[in-house]
């Protein structure tokens, strides 16, 4: 019986990608909007098992709480565009499924042959440990996103804040009702 | 132990379910729903390598890969907003949000 962090990250793994099936897959649109919250979930649990409690925080807050609350009422002002009776999946469809799995076999091909693939390790604890970070990756990721003066993002950081003001306005001169 | 190879592949097998439902769903927010998936499976594979990646180099604590999914959490919600504001017109104007109809400008 493999350690609790393994096991954990498969089962929240399986929910992952049944999950993100559902999304896409779904006919009924706002069922698959209600897979799309259970993704972000799944999503903020795969965070906390690799060490980073912040992004699980922001990714509930965020993902979780506000796109999927925007989408569902974007899916709730376009009822009835769609009629359930239509077939929800383009014509070529199938073309997308062979490029998908070529894709996807393509990238687990490539991240197998790496050397680094078995080498380095994921663990809940061991690399806490190792990164001295005894209270955690908030403290070091707030040094890294504001420190004016050593090795930071700060101007990352702020032109961030000037392109949520600029979708902020975008968003609603783009939906004003005119 | 769960290698990086695990996060690496994870990651992958869900951008490529989010390519495949942004190349063939019909329904614009739909689309936008798969986009979501493809952005947060780059998240899932940038803390993967910044949690194993992680010691104490030159200039501190390594935690690179969890800023940048700062970012993309900040700019992904930025999106999210304008795209769905861009549906809701499309809706208000055309009456429809399925983008087989929306070819005005298809050659």
């Amino acid at each position: 019986m493999p350690d609790l962090p393994t096991v954990a990250f498969y089962v929240i793994a399986v929910v992952l990608v049944g999950s993100a099936l559902a999304v896409v897959l779904l006919r009924n649109i706002v069922r698959a909007a209600l897979f799309l919250a259970v993704f972000f979930g799944a999503a903020a649990g795969i965070y906390v098992l690799l060490n980073a409690e912040f992004i699980a925080i922001v990714q509930v807050l965020i993902y979780a709480g506000a796109v999927t609350i925007l989408v569902l009422f974007a899916i709730m002002l376009t009822r009835n565009a769609m009629s359930t009776n239509a077939n929800p999946f383009a014509g070529q469809w199938w073309l997308a499924g062979i490029i998908c799995i070529v894709l996807a076999v393509g990238i687990i091909y490539a991240v197998d042959s790496s050397k680094l693939a078995l080498v380095a390790s994921v663990d809940a604890s061991a690399n806490l440990v190792n990164a001295g970070a005894a209270h955690g990756s908030i403290v070091r990721l707030g040094q890294l996103l504001y420190s004016p003066f050593d090795y930071s993002f700060v101007l990352p950081f702020e032109i961030a804040s000037i392109v949520l003001l600029v979708a902020i306005v975008g968003a609603i001169v783009i939906g004003r009702e005119d | 132990m769960v290698t990086l190879n695990a996060v690496l592949v994870l990651g992958a097998i869900l951008f490529c379910i989010g390519l495949f439902g942004a190349l063939s769903r019909r329904n614009a927010v739909g689309i936008l729903m798969s986009i979501e998936i493809m952005l947060n499976a780059v998240n899932v594979t940038l803390v993967g390598f910044a949690s194993t990646f992680v010691h104490q180099g030159t200039l501190g604590v390594r935690l690179t890969g969890q800023v940048f999914a700062v970012f993309i959490i900040t700019v992904a919600a930025a999106e999210a907003a304008v795209a769905l504001a861009m549906i809701i017109a499309i809706y208000r104007r055309r009456n429809t949000i399925d983008v087989g109809e929306i070819n005005l400008m298809r050659w």
